[in-house]
């Protein structure tokens, strides 16, 4: 077993895991925070994206004792001090860039580092950096969309519909 | 998945030293071996993390020549070689996805010679020269085929040093579902001559299309190889295409790349 310690949402946790245990699965089964998705479990559809020392990795596709030391945040730490959402969820409500809402946690997490690194994007710059986050449900569309909305820029729905 | 002991040695000393242990095998980003060890595809009982290993993670840009560590990620290439070496940054930039890339390195990746990567075709391409924990080996002498390697059992990829082109351009032709190349070409203009790395094409694994690097060496012009022919006798056949189709994407995009470079 590995005693591994290190900053989940801004919070101090320890724990005991095996070499195998996966990030994801510490962080819902020990921790209890389930906002984490799993939806391939095989690397490919990043409904498990969270933050590590603020980079975007898949949490099934690295293993818990990985993690030791490190900044970890997921969905839960996202939304403002107050309990609101924020900018971008918000967004991704205003717009409905969900539907059943299973891959949106890995949607925010992935548009948070986006929107870190290219303040601006174009509608372009959007959909390849969200390669690796399918969605059955919305399309797509309104998941740019909000994406768009969040970065402070005009939606273009005819320019988007057309892509 | 089968239990293992995760080791993380801070030096390139300490990781060879884990290594030689059997059934110990070194681990990087772990984007390609941890989905592999949760099919039970492999089953190490011992993981020696190379990420923690300061001495393997670096680019260094030294006069016509990048050097990068074993265990840089991509992000890391794409982001650092961007004014000295763009053709290198772009292909980099385009592994995956943004969190494959966060994680996966190029140790991992050339150590690994899946027929369809990309980091191998940059390396050929490139005339790279691959640096281990004992020895340095030419990329024309690396790749050995799917899947294989010159590696040795337990011997490590500690860096990876590329000589600087003159231009360089990587035409990745997209298989969308795994987003790796259904078939890929890198080109780089050299003041010794040109040359070509195709990847995502063949049995074998990465290869240099020499017909194409004599031909573009001549006369650098997508038209120099619009009369070649690729031989498909080698070439991956699988339900996303036939061997006659990789072997036209290959001059596509070989021509695609030389009329970008033009
Ligand atoms: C969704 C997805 C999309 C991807 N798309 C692409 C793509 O478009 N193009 C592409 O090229 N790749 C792609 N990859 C693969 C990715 O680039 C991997 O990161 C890479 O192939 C392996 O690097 P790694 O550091 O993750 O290695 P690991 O998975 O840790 O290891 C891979 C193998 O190399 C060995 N190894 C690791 N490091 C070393 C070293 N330094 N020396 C010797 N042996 C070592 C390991 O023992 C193992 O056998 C994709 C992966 C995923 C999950
Ligand atoms: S659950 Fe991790 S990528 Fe799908
Ligand atoms: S909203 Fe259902 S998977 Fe995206």
């Amino acid at each position: 077993m590995n005693d591994i310690k290190m900053k989940v949402n801004g919070r101090e946790v320890t724990g005991s895991v095996e070499g195998r245990t996966l990030l994801v699965e510490f962080l819902r089964n020990d921790l209890r925070l389930t906002g984490t998705h799993v939806g391939c479990d095989t690397s490919q559809c990043g409904a498990c994206l969270v933050h590590v020392d603020g980079e975007v990795v898949k949490a099934c596709s690295m293993f818990a004792a990985e993690a030791d030391g490190r900044e970890v945040t997921t969905i839960e730490g996202m939304a403002n001090a107050d309990g609101s959402l924020n900018t971008i969820q918000q967004a991704f409500q205003d717009h409905h860039g969900l539907q059943c809402g299973f891959c949106t946690p890995g949607m925010v997490m992935a548009a948070t580092t986006l929107l870190r690194d290219n303040p601006k994007p174009s509608e372009t710059d959007i959909r390849e950096y969200l390669d690796g986050n399918i969605c059955r449900c919305t399309g797509y569309h309104n998941i740019v969309k909000a994406i768009m909305a969040a970065s402070g820029q005009e939606v273009d729905r005819a320019a988007l519909a057309a892509e | 998945m089968h239990n293992f002991e995760l080791v993380k040695p801070t030096s390139i000393e300490d990781a060879v030293a884990a290594l030689k242990e059997e059934e110990a095998q070194p681990y990087s980003g772990g984007q390609t071996l941890l989905p592999t060890m949760k099919a039970r595809l492999a089953a190490p009982t011992k993981l020696v993390s190379l990420l923690g290993i300061d001495e393997l993670r670096y680019v260094r840009i030294e006069g016509d020549q990048v050097h990068v560590g074993g265990a840089t990620t991509h992000a890391t290439v794409a982001r650092e070689t961007k004014e000295a070496y763009p053709g290198l940054a772009s292909l980099a930039a385009r592994i995956g996805d943004p969190a494959v890339r966060n994680r996966g390195t190029i140790g991992g990746s050339l150590a690994n010679n899946d027929p369809s990567a990309c980091y191998p075709a940059a390396a050929l391409g490139s005339g790279a020269t691959i640096k281990t924990d004992r020895r340095e080996i030419a990329a024309d002498d690396f790749f050995e085929g799917m899947f294989m390697t010159a590696l040795e059992e337990g011997e490590i990829v500690t860096g990876v040093t590329f000589p600087i082109p003159q231009a360089a351009r990587y035409e990745k032709f997209i298989q969308p579902a795994s987003r790796f190349p259904l078939t890929a070409v890198f080109v780089a203009k050299y003041d010794a001559g040109v040359r070509v790395a195709v990847t995502g094409a063949s049995e074998l694994g990465v290869f240099r299309w020499t017909e194409a690097e004599e031909a573009l060496s001549k006369t650098f012009s997508a038209d120099a190889v619009k009369d070649l022919k690729v031989d498909d006798a080698d070439m991956i056949s699988d339900l996303h295409g036939s061997g006659a189709y990789r072997a036209h994407l290959t001059k596509v995009m070989t021509a695609r790349a030389v009329t970008a470079l033009s």
